[in-house]
């Protein structure tokens, strides 16, 4: 398989759509875990039990400030994911550029027949 | 007017059996559609920076067939085909998607989704590419790497390199 095995984990970890709303939420910045319950309108704890299954890959990490759980991002293990789809992406990219090219002939084949359609 | 802006397409990876490609194009959608579904214009850049295409085969309407070939810059063909199953005029289609290089290609057929919607004069395309598990969703995501970097051509590179 293309991908190493130490990454599977994270890479399944942000399978999950609600699992991807927090992280994009941590993104921002550290948030207590109510902020998030609150943000996400979601069950405290089915946030937690997401919060758990991110911080046993690592993509999140936690400290107590007085009472509060305060979690943040850790993207480090993304950083594979990344390279494994920044090529592919790339692959698409080119083909688009080719076709922005296209683009540009059509929109100018229009425009010197004058129609509007 | 001509100014061919681009923006940057965007992978992301939905579920875990699924791809979804965005890119959106200076150009109203009925022009998108025409690059997107023409055989002359899909010529122009199918391919991307991975070859020429040869051969682009386009019947659309319900239940027709597309198939097309490319020659890779390492010479061998590269050729996908599908089946139309859903059009709707520039707005989305269905289809789905057979590379011809795997054995038993139909068993990895994959089924393709392409939106269209255009927001002033722009058009935001999204493909969404489901296949049947994790394992052939990955494979075409490897078929990304770069093949320049590839040397002998045995199947399994074949694959790796154009799988797509």
């Amino acid at each position: 398989m293309a991908r190493a095995a130490t990454t599977t984990d994270a890479f399944n970890a942000v399978a999950e759509p609600r699992r991807r709303q927090i992280l994009d939420l941590l993104a921002q910045g550290e948030r207590p875990v109510n902020d998030l319950v609150a943000t996400l309108g979601l069950a405290q704890p089915l946030v937690s039990k997401h919060l758990r299954v991110l911080r046993e890959v690592d993509l999140v990490r936690v400290r107590d400030e007085g009472r509060q759980r305060m979690y943040r991002l850790n993207a480090e293990p993304l950083k594979p994911l990344h390279d494994w789809l920044s090529q592919y992406e790339r692959a698409w990219s080119k083909r688009f550029d080719l076709m922005d090219d296209v683009l540009a002939d059509l929109s100018e084949a229009e425009e010197n027949n004058g129609g509007d359609d | 007017m001509a100014e061919t802006t681009s923006g940057t397409a965007t992978v992301t990876l939905p579920a875990d059996n699924q791809i979804l490609i965005t890119r959106e194009f200076n150009a109203p959608r009925r022009l998108v559609w025409r690059a997107y579904t023409t055989p002359d214009l899909i010529k122009r850049w199918w391919s991307g920076d991975r070859g020429t295409v040869s051969s682009a085969e386009v019947d659309l309407r319900v239940g027709g067939a597309w198939r097309y070939v490319m020659v890779a810059n390492g010479g061998f063909e590269v050729a996908f085909h599908g089946e139309y199953r859903e059009i709707v005029d520039q707005e989305r289609l269905v289809n789905t998607e057979i590379f011809e290089g795997l054995p038993n290609p139909d068993e990895h057929a994959g089924l393709v989704t392409t939106t269209f919607a255009e927001k002033d004069g722009r058009t935001m395309m999204e493909m969404l590419c489901e296949y049947r598990d994790q394992a052939d969703r990955d494979a075409v995501v490897a078929s990304g790497m770069e093949s320049g970097m590839q040397e002998g051509l045995d199947a399994l590179e074949r694959i790796a390199v154009t799988l797509d």
